[in-house]
């Protein structure tokens, strides 16, 4: 089932020395439950693609629809995940959790609860109290995914969420949200640069050319055999199959580094 | 973070070179104060510098008992008073308007030259034009404080709420939040430095204005002692109103510093 869809999204940007083209008709679709990983080079647009549909940013041209329905500016249907975890170092975790319900005026007795499930689930329950200059990497990391999903998303978007972990942390944080996304049957759309990380964590991998960013493949990913967990992917030997492809996809049409 | 029940020899050692380190920085600090007031009162008494012009640590001792009895704690009430009158004006109206500044990016553009000119403008120049409005009394000597302190505030805080990590401001606004939340959740907490550290500067601020308004009116109060004690040549008078200025200074300073401390372990920064 569809559950999102952009049809026809241009981003040009305007300032004084002139404007740029930075996306040029992106069109796709999100299946329901589905992890979709987009994946291009560096300053290619992704970041600005996400914006578009986090309702952050109202694009040039075209029309993203949540559930078959346009889709104007903010939706509440939708959480976003930014590269760092910005939790707010002067509130306990269980303040910073608690934080989206708050600004969207629904924290209720029944999704207090539903955090304080998270928490419990995701083992954070004990750590509640703590500030999260107190919290490893990875913790800050599933306390920021907490509090995205306290707000019960339909879409979630990840934006380069992992790309400030160092490289050990990194994978134990994918395995992590991986799991979490999967248990919580949420629908997602990340963003990345690492090519790895697209092809372990995505259902179907898509693939960006440099600017203005344009779509060049959606690539389905399948590994056979055995629960699908990151970690189980990177050690598949279809895996490298795909890493290469992408990898000649992003350098063939004239990606100069 | 150190595990503070099971403590290696290391540990122990490395914490007794940092105490060590920080006691003999407090003796340095002592010495040359005590040094200092030896210095002062042994070159008066040889005749090196005039005792009657720049007095002297015993002197300024005997003038503070004289002036005890004669009501010297009025005189610090009224400055102190009137300091903490100034400052806490400046700190609410320059907040206030800073705040103003930050919801309208309009208005803090059009309001930009204006602010840096008037920060470069002297405040005390406008003392007689203060004292024509308010009366040569109390409210103009608290106006002066506040004259002083407020643009200095404004700049700073607004200053601090458009350093906010845009990021902070990106996820509240992913949660769909307007521009009063994102002031009340991100902007404000993230800025409580930004306001103790503003409030440390006013301290000074509202007592150069303070002082400077007693300068021109008044009856009373340090900056009244000083004035009063250049214009019968007691010059005794003058030191010991400039040193017990500055113990009044430091003390306000360190109030400050520790409510930072109080509300910083609330706030968990």
């Amino acid at each position: 089932m569809e559950c999102l869809r952009l049809e026809h999204i241009g981003q040009i940007y305007h300032a004084h020395n002139g404007e740029e083209t930075a996306i040029r008709d992106v069109s796709f679709t999100v299946e329901k439950g589905e992890l979709l990983s987009i994946v291009g080079p560096s300053g290619c647009g992704k970041s600005t693609l996400l914006s578009i549909v986090a309702g952050l940013l109202p694009p040039t041209s075209g029309q993203v629809f949540l559930g078959g329905e346009p889709l104007r500016g903010y939706s509440p249907r939708i959480g976003y995940m930014l590269q760092k975890d910005n939790l707010l170092e002067w509130l306990t975790i269980y303040q910073n959790t608690l934080l989206g319900l708050r600004i969207r005026h629904t924290l209720t007795p029944r999704t207090r609860m539903r955090a304080e499930t998270l928490l419990r689930t995701y083992g954070l329950w004990p750590f509640r109290d703590r500030f999260p200059s107190q919290l490893s990497g990875g913790m800050r990391q599933r306390a920021a995914l907490i509090r995205t999903l306290a707000v019960s998303p339909d879409v979630l978007l990840l934006d380069e969420a992992f790309s400030a972990l160092d490289y050990q942390t990194r994978l134990e944080v994918t395995d992590d949200v991986y799991a979490i996304l999967k248990q919580e049957g949420v629908t997602t759309l990340m963003v990345t640069h690492d090519i790895p990380e697209s092809i372990s964590m995505g259902d179907r991998v898509l693939v960006l050319s440099g600017r203005p960013a344009v779509v060049r493949e959606i690539l389905p990913i399948v590994f056979e055999g055995g629960a699908r967990t990151p970690l189980f992917c990177r050690e598949h030997p279809a895996f490298t199959g795909y890493f290469q492809h992408i990898w000649k996809e992003l350098s063939a049409h004239g990606e100069t580094g | 973070m150190a595990k503070q029940d099971n403590v290696s020899v290391q540990q122990r050692q490395y914490l007794r070179r940092e105490k060590r380190y920080a006691r003999r920085v407090l003796l340095c600090q002592l010495g040359l104060l005590i040094a200092f007031l030896i210095l002062w009162e042994v070159a008066g008494r040889l005749g090196w510098i005039d005792p009657f012009i720049f007095s002297g640590p015993s002197r300024i001792w005997q003038t503070t008992r004289a002036l005890w009895n004669e009501g010297l704690l009025r005189h610090v009430a009224v400055t102190v008073g009137e300091t903490l009158a100034g400052f806490l004006l400046g700190a609410l109206v320059g907040t206030g308007l800073a705040v103003l500044l930050w919801f309208s990016p309009f208005l803090s553009r059009v309001g930009e030259p204006y602010l840096v000119v008037l920060n470069s403008l002297p405040k005390i120049a406008l003392g007689p034009v203060i004292i024509v409005i308010a009366g040569a009394g109390t409210r103009a000597i608290v106006l002066m404080a506040l004259a002083i302190s407020l643009i200095v505030t404004v700049l700073e805080m607004l200053g601090g709420f458009h350093r906010t990590d845009a990021e902070l401001i990106r996820m509240a606004r992913s949660f769909g939040a307007g521009r009063a939340q994102i002031f009340r959740y991100i902007v404000f907490p993230y800025n409580v430095p930004t306001l103790f550290g503003s409030l440390k500067i006013n301290i000074g601020l509202s007592l150069v204005g303070v002082i400077a308004g007693e300068f021109l009116v008044s009856r009373a109060g340090l900056g009244y002692l000083i004035v009063y004690g250049g214009q019968v040549f007691r010059l005794d008078l003058v030191m010991t109103g400039v040193t017990i200025l500055t113990v009044v200074a430091a003390l306000m300073y360190e109030s400050v510093a520790l409510l930072q401390k109080w509300v910083m372990r609330r706030y968990g920064h």
